[in-house]
């Protein structure tokens, strides 16, 4: 059960920032789309709708998503379908149905950290980054590998990359919540990305797998093989209800072998 | 707290507790069409348009509506009729429980994606879930709805 003592919804992100630390049950509102998933007592929820963080922009070297951007406009937004064959739009599309979709913001699916987030390997692999009010800029990576601290994830920030990149999961349902998934990015330059997530803890990227794929332009079935055995090994798996550490183990191999071949189906 | 909204192009005044969902505050107002279905999320019964847009009611705080425009189904009764009839002439009406959230989505791709695939009314409305038709009567309903043409 959830109960809010206090609703505000700020005009400014300093005002919103200084409530959200002034105690401790004081939280910040994502779409909250899960809300009912647990419990808490909010003492003030910070609602960030009137901050203007509803934005999908493109510059010359960047793409910024605002925090408060949903996991909807994601889908459909031009620019986020345009770059790195829709990445982001196809990690998103399996989201529980468009009426959830159209509530779950970015912020907040970024910031959770959710182990199961379909968005998190995509923007993993294109070396997105975070732009939190009190943290600064920082990598992705490095954020959802950092302690929980209380501040406001104000917006995404995604590189230009030049190059294509592919979602794949394995789930039993369309809607479900992913058993096991993951991205892979292949650049013009032959660098190469793989992240792995609902391992069931937060996704992750495989260096090790993804570097053997790096430099060549083309990769032999035994340099793939290879590969998907590098990233089953190099990465933890756990057991939850949706499937057993052996299970997600095995189709990580699996995973990574289907990505793969998806993107040669790109260059196509 | 008080707010200010319009349901079904009334305009109100309200007031609502801050962890108080806007299922229970439509319910409360008589818009009993919404219905509560999983009330986690999952299942889009209680779905309900908010300036245009399709969301789940059950997980919508009622003080995030203010200023806003929320439709029901009780709003779009008109629009609503048209397409039931192909729903009722396909079999595909059942128990009718998760009924209003289907049709509020399913207007609401009307609007939405113009000449829609099969794929895409697939896509669009796997987030409402019918435990009584196996949704082929519904799939059948939209597309005559909709005149999509039929796959051999």
């Amino acid at each position: 059960m959830i109960t809010i003592k206090e609703y505000v919804a700020p005009a400014e992100i300093k005002e919103a920032y200084e409530i959200l630390v002034s105690k401790k049950k004081n939280v910040i509102l994502g779409g909250c789309g899960f809300i009912k998933m647990g419990s808490a007592n909010i003492n003030t929820a910070i609602d960030l709708c009137n901050l203007s963080l509803d934005y999908i922009k493109e510059e010359e070297n960047e793409i910024f998503i605002g925090a408060d951007t949903s996991l909807r406009d994601l889908e459909i937004n031009e620019i986020i379908k345009k770059y790195c064959n829709g990445v982001i739009s196809e990690a998103v599309s399996n989201i529980v149905g468009v009426q959830f979709r159209n509530i779950a913001r970015v912020g907040a699916s970024v910031f959770s950290k959710y182990g199961f987030s379909d968005l998190i390997p995509a923007l993993l692999v294109l070396d997105a980054k975070v732009k939190l009010y009190n943290g600064g800029l920082i990598e992705l990576e490095r954020f959802l590998e950092s302690k929980h601290q209380k501040d406001i994830l104000v917006e995404v920030v995604l590189p230009k990359k030049r190059g294509q990149a592919v979602f794949n999961s394995i789930r039993k349902s369309s809607t479900d919540f992913a058993i096991l998934n993951g991205a892979m990015f292949k650049g013009e330059d032959n660098s190469c990305k793989i992240a792995i997530g609902a391992r069931p803890s937060r996704a992750k990227l495989a260096v090790k797998a993804a570097s053997l794929l790096e430099k060549k332009e083309i990769n032999s079935e035994q340099d793939i093989l290879l590969a998907a055995e590098i990233a089953s090994e190099e990465l933890s798996f756990g057991t939850n209800l949706r499937g057993s550490k052996e299970y997600r183990k095995d189709m990580c191999k699996v995973l990574v072998k289907r990505m793969n071949k998806e993107l040669g189906d790109h260059h196509d | 707290m008080n707010i200010k909204l319009t349901i079904n192009n009334r305009d109100m005044e309200i007031d609502v507790d801050p962890d108080e969902f806007l299922v229970d505050t439509l319910r409360k107002y008589g818009c009993l069409s919404v219905k509560r279905g999983c009330d986690t999320g999952s299942c889009g019964l209680c779905a309900v348009w908010i300036d245009e847009k399709v969301i789940l009611s059950c997980t919508y705080l009622t003080v995030r509506a203010a200023g806003k425009s929320i439709t029901t189904l009780e709003g779009v009764e008109k629009e609503a009729k048209e397409f039931t009839d192909f729903l009722a002439s396909e079999g595909a009406d059942q128990c009718g429980f998760c009924a209003p959230g289907f049709i509020m989505t399913v207007l609401s791709m009307k609007k939405e994606i113009i000449n829609p695939s099969e794929e895409d009314i697939l896509h669009y409305l796997n987030g409402n879930l019918c435990r009584c038709t196996g949704y082929k009567g519904q799939i059948r309903a939209i597309k005559k709805y909709l005149k999509v043409p039929f796959q051999e």
